[in-house]
């Protein structure tokens, strides 16, 4: 027996408007699945907090590899090694990095006079990019926990097998650890009308939006609280103060890092004159082609053949591309250097390009280079990020006064420096870009930003004591499943057999699969991919736009 | 003036006067008596308003049939799109919606079922269900329990006490034996005769305010069947559709019915429907003689798309922990006003979203509706047991709407044990 004819029978029947409703009203369910979880989340204790993030993080960390090499599968783009790398900072990493950060247990200023308690977003609508799908499900999952809010996952529609499945894997660890059933959900099937319903639906407290502009200006509309960020388009400045060598290996690195697709990634080096010959030098050492400048046509044809980027070239090898552009690169290349003659719009390799190639402006000087860098930002990327290669701190002053960015990286690589891997700034996937960058938050989001406080302030006069609050807590631990199974009121309550084991179950599973879109014929399966790569190319297209 | 389309009333008053006059004196008299002066009119989700404008929590739910609540969107817009193409269809020929919903009911209920025969509520679906049983076994007798409810058409009434039957001189005759509920020996007395043709059984007895079985009681009851030759009928009818935090509540005991018949909830409260899955041997009659039931309204095509949409609604994972969530609140925090009122609120009788809330007065359940009522929340007493008011929570309610509605319940708790003690008012 079949549930094929029925399926397809009532798809037949149902018009396109009720089957979007339909989808819609389910995603709906999610939100309210979530409701319930996160009123109960938001009770639990800071060891609860601290069980459960352990758990979902070594989960994590255990499938970071499967993950990574998933995701290149499936998407095509980036490198497996550096995905496994950034699952592994986006899991035992930030396990790491907010060990003893508690966002859970109340504070009390006593000098201040004012009692703390946290009070969690709720639902948090979080959308995962392409580019950085399984990372940045474990990051906005983990953040959503440390902070006790459940959180509703939309996958990037090229990105959703495995971003379903790593939001299915991290549910079951979470769950297991005793935190509450659908604290973690994921839309098996995003489309741009659901993800749109979603962000309006007022069971959504909080939109975390990465991806591309009109996604995260759609969030922003949606009249929902939303912490969006904007593209990124990387200047790297050289000055004639730098350490050449490194430079050029830092540079390097962090170009080939992922094939270049997270949005840290320098996407315009600009280098002095009196360092720009041994610069190029070096980094032709370590796997950088510079292009000449009919070369250089050649590639931006491929790359810009409309004047927005080819979606194709996202995330492959350099070499890869070149071949795309009729170059001979040679496989060691890493890196493809294109010059530039002017920083204006109309030179494509000014934009954003997530891509191992990288434009090349000479300056004369570093008053040049700085307002190089601007004119770089000022065609994408504002509020975004920076790097400068210099030992001249009042070059670098100025460049970090000038440059309208919210971070920048000093004689480090950027893809990794900005968000957070090997400084200081918090490890993040998702690039807060200010007010410059048309983004409410301005820092590289962390869990502080996924918590409001409720202040109990008292009277500041001296003869009004505050009482005492420490060693009070209205939170409780929880050593039972949430919620309890219905078992009925003059049954026995046994943990070890309420588990249901009923048909109902089985059935439950089989109708999801088919709901699912499990049985979506081959056909239709090809024009889905179709239409997917068109909204991506256009995604992408808006991006490097800004 | 309430306008209404097709007609109008020019005030309640003059709405009430003509029910009287024209639709059911007794019963529109009765809710008056009561101090339920309830018209209900305009309806939305698990909320109701009163044709004065007044908002109440539905928690009766007119036993589940609106358990996805009022007019919920998502059945409408089903309806709506099918009536572009099907009408009720034609019961003499093989049909598209009903093949359509009988598989994918098939499909949900436990293995031993099979089949599916259509009725347009849910009495002639308790008839088909007990023809089938005695077709099946070629014996007459059925069993129920005693207080049982089944429904008012000829078959099912005979099943159910004698406060609807004797009305129309329709009281059990001695094929219709009635045994006590909760009791395996009685039931074993009964069957040993092997003329037994089923024992019909709600999961939960609704109409007599959802005593629970005890444990082992229904899969008893099951064995026995299998042992006499009888077969097993589920009235799933108010205990079906998750309410029970999964799909069919006999699955919770382990039970796979000879028969399953669900009604109300299935029409998504929106257009009729009552349907009746059987087992190979139960719907043997189908292969007999297929013309065996008729009924042109039973399975109306419009209905199976309700149905359907229902069916899918219901059995989404989001929906079954949302119910499980709502079982969870409502049980823990009706336990703690229960230990506030010790005297007073004597039991609480859940499984999942179904609730029997036992009061310690013979008609403890009317004096707290009326409480409720006056706080905005809509619950009903049991009919057969009128101690213990039905207390249904939709299995879609939200978080805010469940608070809410617990918030004014512990309220007309105590209410209600103050005006028992204070006032000499009983119920009618």
């Amino acid at each position: 027996m079949s549930l094929d004819v029925t399926q397809s029978l009532a798809s037949d029947r149902q018009s396109p408007q009720v089957k979007a409703f339909s989808e819609i009203s389910q995603a709906g369910h999610a939100l309210e699945r979530a409701t319930w979880a996160a009123r109960e989340f938001g009770t639990y204790s800071a060891t609860d907090i601290n069980r459960i993030v352990s758990a979902v993080a070594d989960a994590a960390s255990r499938h970071a590899e499967e993950f990574a090499s998933a995701t290149v599968d499936e998407t095509g783009f980036g490198v497996v090694e550096h995905k496994i790398q950034k699952n592994l900072a986006c899991s035992t990493g930030l396990l790491d990095e907010y060990a003893g950060a508690d966002f859970v247990t109340p504070r009390v200023d006593s000098e201040k006079k004012v009692l703390e308690i946290p009070r969690p977003a709720g639902v948090i609508f979080a959308l995962a990019p392409s580019t950085n799908p399984v990372a940045t499900v474990y990051f906005k999952v983990l953040l959503s926990l440390m902070t006790r809010n459940a959180v509703l996952i939309s996958p990037h529609p090229m990105a959703k097998v495995v971003s379903n499945r790593a939001a299915e894997i991290l549910a079951e660890a979470a769950v297991g650890a005793g935190a509450p059933d659908g604290v973690i959900q994921s839309l098996p099937e995003p489309s741009l009308p659901l993800i749109e319903a979603v962000m309006k639906d007022e069971r959504t407290k909080l939109i975390l939006a990465t991806g591309g502009t009109a996604m995260v200006r759609s969030a922003y509309s949606s009249s929902n609280p939303a912490l969006g960020v904007g593209p990124g388009n990387v200047p790297v400045f050289v000055d004639s103060t730098a350490d050449v060598r490194a430079a050029a290996a830092h540079i390097v690195d962090s170009k080939k890092f992922d094939n270049s697709v997270l949005c840290t990634n320098e996407s315009v080096l600009i280098a002095e004159d009196s360092i720009a010959d041994s610069l190029v030098r070096e980094m032709s050492r370590l796997g950088a082609h510079f292009l000449t400048v009919e070369e250089s046509k050649k590639l931006a044809d491929v790359m810009y053949p409309t004047g927005r980027l080819n979606s194709e070239v996202v995330g492959k090898d350099a070499h890869v591309i070149a071949g795309m552009a009729g170059i001979n690169s040679g496989p060691k290349t890493k890196v493809l250097v294109a010059p530039i003659s002017a920083p204006v719009p109309e030179e494509v390799m000014t934009h954003e390009k997530l891509a191992p190639v990288l434009g090349f402006l000479r300056v004369t000087d570093a008053e040049r280079g700085i307002s190089a860098a601007r004119a770089i930002v000022r065609i994408a990327g504002a509020g975004h990020s920076a790097a400068i290669h210099s030992t001249n701190s009042r070059t670098i002053m100025a460049y970090g006064a000038a440059v309208p960015v919210l971070r920048m990286t000093v004689n480090a690589g950027n893809s990794t420096g900005s968000a957070g891997l090997g400084t200081s700034l918090a490890t993040s996937m998702t690039i807060g870009t200010g007010f410059v960058g048309r983004s409410g938050v301005g820092e590289n989001l962390q869990p502080s930003h996924l918590v409001n406080w409720t202040k109990v302030a008292h009277s500041t006069l001296s003869q009004d004591p505050m009482p005492n609050y420490s060693g009070l807590d209205p939170w409780r631990s929880h050593d039972q499943p949430v919620p309890e199974y219905p078992v009925a009121s003059n049954a026995q309550r046994d943990y070890s057999v309420a588990a249901p084991t009923s048909v109902a179950d089985g059935v439950i599973s089989k109708l999801g699969a088919s709901a699912d879109g499990d049985r979506i014929s081959a056909v239709s399966d090809a024009a889905l991919r179709a239409e997917i790569r068109r909204l991506v190319a256009q995604e992408l297209a808006n991006m490097s736009k800004g | 003036m309430h306008e209404y389309g097709l007609f109008s009333f020019d005030s309640k008053d003059e709405f009430l006067e003509k029910s009287m006059q024209f639709w059911n004196p007794d019963k529109t008299q009765f809710w008056q008596d009561s101090g339920v002066d309830l018209v209900i009119d305009r309806r939305e989700g698990y909320l109701l308003w009163d044709m004065n404008g007044r908002r109440l929590i539905d928690v009766h739910l007119n036993g589940g049939t609106y358990n996805l609540g009022h007019r919920n969107p998502e059945v409408l817009s089903s309806v709506r799109d099918a009536m572009g193409h099907f009408d009720m269809g034609n019961h003499h020929f093989p049909a598209l919606a009903r093949t359509a919903l009988a598989e994918k009911l098939v499909a949900t209920a436990p293995p031993s079922l099979t089949k599916v025969a259509y009725a347009s509520g849910g009495g002639e679906a308790i008839d088909i269900a007990l023809k089938s049983a005695r077709h099946a076994t070629q014996r007459r007798k059925i069993v129920s329990i005693v207080k049982a409810y089944h429904g008012h058409t000829g078959l099912a009434l005979a099943t159910g006490d004698d406060r609807f039957s004797k009305l129309f001189l329709s009281d059990q005759d001695s094929e219709f034996p009635h045994v006590p509920f909760n009791d395996l020996d009685a039931m074993e007395q009964a069957l040993r005769g092997r003329d037994v043709a089923a024992v019909i059984m709600e999961t939960i007895p609704a109409t007599y305010g959802f005593p629970l079985p005890d444990p082992g009681y229904l899969e008893g009851v099951k064995s026995l069947c299998e042992k006499y030759g009888s077969l097993y009928i589920a009235d799933e009818v108010q205990t079906g559709l998750m309410r029970t935090g999964e799909l069919w509540g006999i699955t919770k005991h382990g039970v796979e019915p000879d028969i399953l018949v669900t009604g109300k909830g299935i029409s998504g409260g929106v257009y009729p429907i009552a349907c009746v899955l059987l087992s190979d041997k139960a719907g043997d009659w189908l292969e007999v003689d297929g013309f065996g039931h008729i009924s042109t309204f039973g399975g109306a095509e419009l209905g199976c798309f309700a149905a359907l949409k229902t069916l899918e609604i219901t059995t989404r994972p989001e929906v079954r922990s949302m119910v499980h969530y709502c079982a969870d609140l409502v049980g823990s925090v009706l336990r703690q006003v229960q230990q506030n009122h010790p005297n007073w609120f004597t039991g609480i009788r859940q499984n999942g979203v179904i609730f029997g809330l036992e009061f310690n007065h013979p008609e403890g359940a009317k004096f707290v509706m009326r409480e409720l009522y006056e706080l905005g929340v809509w619950a009903i007493f049991s009919t057969l047991d009128p101690r213990v008011l039905q207390y249904k929570p939709g299995i879609l309610m939200t978080p805010d709407l469940t608070e809410e509605l617990l918030d004014r319940t512990a309220l007309a708790i105590e209410r209600a044990e103050q005006s028992v003690g204070s006032n000499s008012w009983k119920a009618a």
